[in-house]
C-alpha cells in the first residue's frame, strides 16, 4: 500500500517534472549579446526627433518615470490585481537602462516582450500594441532613447504575488493571449484614419486602459473593443459605440481635446488621461489629427452621434431624493458650477455636459471631487480644488448621489459612500 | 443654530448650514485671521485647518463640518505668545503684505502635523495650493524649514534613512 503510494507520489513528480521542462523549454529565448553603449553623435537627428515624437504619442514617460524622478529613468508603479509592477530604467545607462542592449534586443522587447537578457516581460508593458510597430518606427525610437541622459536608477523590485515572480509563466500567457499581427491597411478608409489607426492600436495603446479587461488581464477585443476599462484608480469611459458623451465627439473636438486636456463640450482629461494629453500637446498636430478621426470613427454611433440630447436640469427632483446633497452642493459647489459661474465663464464644461456623470459608475464623478481636476496642458488657468481633505466619505457620496439625479443620465449609482472609500483607497 | 468647535472651545453661529465655514468665522465668530481671496478655491488666503487637514473655508458649507474641529490661526498662538509656525515666519520675515500668510501657516501647521520631517519636494507640495502676490515664497518655505526644526524634525533628503 505504502509502496504504491509513493509509486504514485513518484510518477507525479515525474509527471510534474516533465511539464515544468517542457514549459521552460518553450519559455526559454536565448540573451542577446551586450553591445558598449552607442555613441549618440552616431544617431541622425531626424530621426531621433521622429523618436521624440512617437514616443510622446506612446507617452512613455508616464510609466517609465517615478514621481519626482527623471525621465525615462523608471520606477513608476503600475497596479495591478496581482501587485505591482515597477516601470523600468529606459535610459542608455549601461548597468540600470538599456545602454548595453542593441537596436535588435530593443525591437524584440518591443514587439516580442522579452529583456535583452531573455526574460520574458510583463504585460504591463504593452508589446501585445506595439508588435505592430513598424522597423522605421522602432528604430527611432530606440534612436530617441539612447540619445537621452543616462540616469543610474534601479526601480524597486516588483512586488506580484506567487507564484508571478516567476517569468516562464508569461510564456503560457503569451500562447493565450498574443497573438501578434502588422496592423493591415484598410483601403477604404482614408491614409489620415490609418494612420489614426495604426498610432492608436499600437504605440498610442489606448485600449490598455478604455477596453475591459480579462481574468488574467487580457484585453478583451471584438465587441468589447473599447468598452471602457480602469486604470491608476480612475474609470476610462467606453470610446466605441457606448461612449456616454453627451455632445458628438466630432474629429475636431477631440483633436481639441488630445492638445489642450480640456473640451468645453465634454470634460477636462483627468487622472491618467492627464500626461497623455500633455504628451499629445507636444506630438506633430498632423498625428494628433489623425488619432482624433479614427477615435472619432470608432465613437460614430454612440447616442450622441445621432442626437445631440437637450440638457435636462432636474434641480427640483435632485433636491427632493437628496436634500443633504443639494445643501452641500449649495456652499461648496455652485459658486463655481452654476450658469454664469466664473468657471463656466472660462470655458471649463458645464456640469450637465461633463461626461462623468453620464457613466455607468460614479468612480470618475468621485476622483474629481476627492483629488479636484488642474487641466493638465493650460495649467495656468482656473481649476478644480480636492475635496478629499474637506468632506467625508458620506458627504461626497451625498453630492454625488444629487448630481446624478440633477444633471446625469444612465444607470442609477448605488453604495455611493462605499464607493468613495473604494476611490479614495485606489486612487492616487 | 449651528454649533461648531473652533480652536478648542464651543462656537454657535446662526447661519444657513450652506454658508462657507469662511463667512461664519469672520462675520459671526470674529476670527479675522483667514482671508477671502478669490471664494474660487484658487487662492488659499482662507485657508485652515480641519482635523488637521487643510482645507479652502471659502468652499467648505459650515453644516458640513459637524464634530471636526476647526482650527484657524488664532488658535495657533497669540501676538504676545506666538505659536512656533507664526514665530518662524516671524523670524524669516516671511509676509510682505502679509494678506496670504494666515492660510500660509495653517497649510505648514498642516503638513508639519502630518510630518515633521518632510522632503523638500513634499514640503513645496504641500504649500503650493496658495498663492503669494508679492512673490515671498523663498522667504515662506525659508520659514516652514524653521518650523520643522522647532519642533525637533527638519527637510529630509529621500535617499537619506531618517533616524
Amino acid at each position: 500500500m505504502r509502496g504504491r503510494r509513493l509509486k504514485i507520489a513518484g510518477v507525479g513528480i515525474a509527471i510534474a517534472g516533465a511539464v515544468l521542462a517542457i514549459l521552460l523549454a518553450i519559455a526559454h529565448r536565448p540573451a542577446i549579446a551586450s553591445i558598449e553603449r552607442p555613441d549618440p553623435r552616431s544617431f541622425d537627428p531626424a530621426v531621433v526627433a521622429r523618436g521624440a515624437n512617437l514616443a510622446r504619442i506612446g507617452n512613455c514617460v508616464s510609466c517609465h518615470q517615478a514621481e519626482g524622478g527623471r525621465p525615462y529613468a523608471g520606477g513608476y508603479p503600475v497596479t495591478t490585481p496581482f501587485g505591482t509592477i515597477y516601470g523600468s530604467n529606459i535610459t542608455p545607462d549601461p548597468d540600470t537602462g538599456i545602454g548595453h542592449w542593441s537596436r535588435a534586443a530593443f525591437a524584440r522587447a518591443m514587439r516580442e516582450g522579452i529583456g535583452r537578457n531573455g526574460r520574458h516581460l510583463y504585460p504591463a508593458f504593452p508589446y501585445t500594441h506595439y508588435a505592430g510597430v513598424t522597423d522605421g518606427d522602432v528604430d527611432a525610437l530606440y534612436a530617441f532613447l539612447m540619445t537621452r541622459p543616462a540616469v543610474r536608477a534601479t526601480p524597486p523590485d516588483n512586488d506580484l504575488i506567487p507564484p508571478l515572480g516567476f517569468r516562464p509563466l508569461l510564456a503560457g500567457w503569451k500562447l493565450l493571449f498574443f497573438q501578434p499581427a502588422p496592423i493591415r491597411v484598410d483601403p477604404s478608409q482614408s491614409a489620415e484614419w490609418n494612420r489614426g489607426r495604426y498610432l492608436g492600436e499600437t504605440l498610442a495603446h489606448c485600449s490598455a486602459c478604455h477596453s475591459p479587461r480579462g481574468l488574467l488581464q487580457q484585453e478583451q477585443r471584438g465587441a468589447e473593443a473599447y468598452a471602457g476599462g480602469w486604470s491608476g484608480g480612475w474609470y476610462a469611459p467606453p470610446i466605441n459605440a457606448r461612449s456616454p458623451a453627451v455632445r458628438t465627439w466630432t474629429p475636431q473636438r477631440l483633436e481639441t481635446y488630445f492638445r489642450t486636456g480640456l473640451s468645453r463640450d465634454h470634460a477636462a482629461a483627468a487622472g491618467p488621461m492627464g500626461p497623455v494629453t500633455y504628451n499629445l500637446a507636444r506630438a506633430d498636430p498632423a498625428d494628433v489629427r489623425a488619432l482624433a478621426r479614427y477615435y472619432a470613427w470608432w465613437m460614430r454611433n454612440a447616442p450622441a452621434a445621432k442626437v445631440d440630447p437637450p440638457l435636462p436640469d432636474r434641480r427640483a427632483l435632485a433636491e427632493r431624493q437628496h436634500p443633504a446633497g443639494a445643501r452641500l452642493y449649495e456652499g461648496a459647489c455652485a459658486t463655481c458650477h452654476e450658469p454664469g459661474a466664473p468657471m463656466v465663464v472660462a470655458g471649463r464644461p458645464v456640469l450637465p455636459l461633463g461626461t462623468p456623470l453620464h457613466e455607468d459608475n460614479p468612480r470618475d464623478t468621485i476622483q474629481i471631487i476627492l483629488q479636484g481636476l488642474r487641466p493638465p496642458v493650460q495649467a495656468s488657468g482656473p481649476y478644480m480644488p480636492a475635496y478629499a481633505d474637506a468632506l467625508t466619505d458620506r458627504q461626497i457620496a451625498e453630492i454625488v448621489g444629487y448630481l446624478k439625479v440633477r444633471h446625469g443620465s444612465g444607470s442609477a449609482w448605488d453604495d455611493l459612500e462605499k464607493e468613495v472609500a473604494k476611490a479614495r483607497e485606489e486612487g492616487r | 443654530m449651528i454649533e461648531l468647535n473652533v480652536n478648542g472651545g464651543v462656537a454657535r453661529a446662526d447661519v444657513d448650514p450652506a454658508t462657507p465655514l469662511l463667512y461664519v468665522l469672520r462675520d459671526d465668530l470674529g476670527l479675522h485671521a483667514a482671508k477671502f481671496g478669490c471664494g474660487l478655491g484658487q487662492c488659499g488666503a482662507c485657508t485652515v485647518l480641519v482635523d488637521d487637514r487643510p482645507v479652502f473655508a471659502c468652499l467648505l458649507p459650515v453644516g458640513a463640518i459637524g464634530e471636526r474641529a476647526v482650527t484657524t490661526v488664532e488658535g495657533l498662538g497669540t501676538t504676545v505668545e506666538p505659536g512656533d509656525v507664526q514665530r518662524a515666519f516671524l523670524q524669516e520675515q516671511a509676509g510682505q503684505c502679509g494678506y496670504c500668510i494666515p492660510g500660509m501657516i495653517a497649510r505648514a501647521e498642516a503638513l508639519l502635523r502630518r510630518t515633521t520631517t518632510p522632503t523638500e519636494e513634499e514640503m513645496r507640495a504641500a504649500m503650493a495650493p496658495s498663492l503669494c502676490r508679492c512673490g515671498t515664497h523663498m522667504r515662506i518655505l525659508r520659514a516652514v524649514r524653521r518650523a520643522a526644526v522647532a519642533r525637533g524634525g527638519g527637510i529630509v533628503d529621500p535617499a537619506e534613512p531618517v533616524a
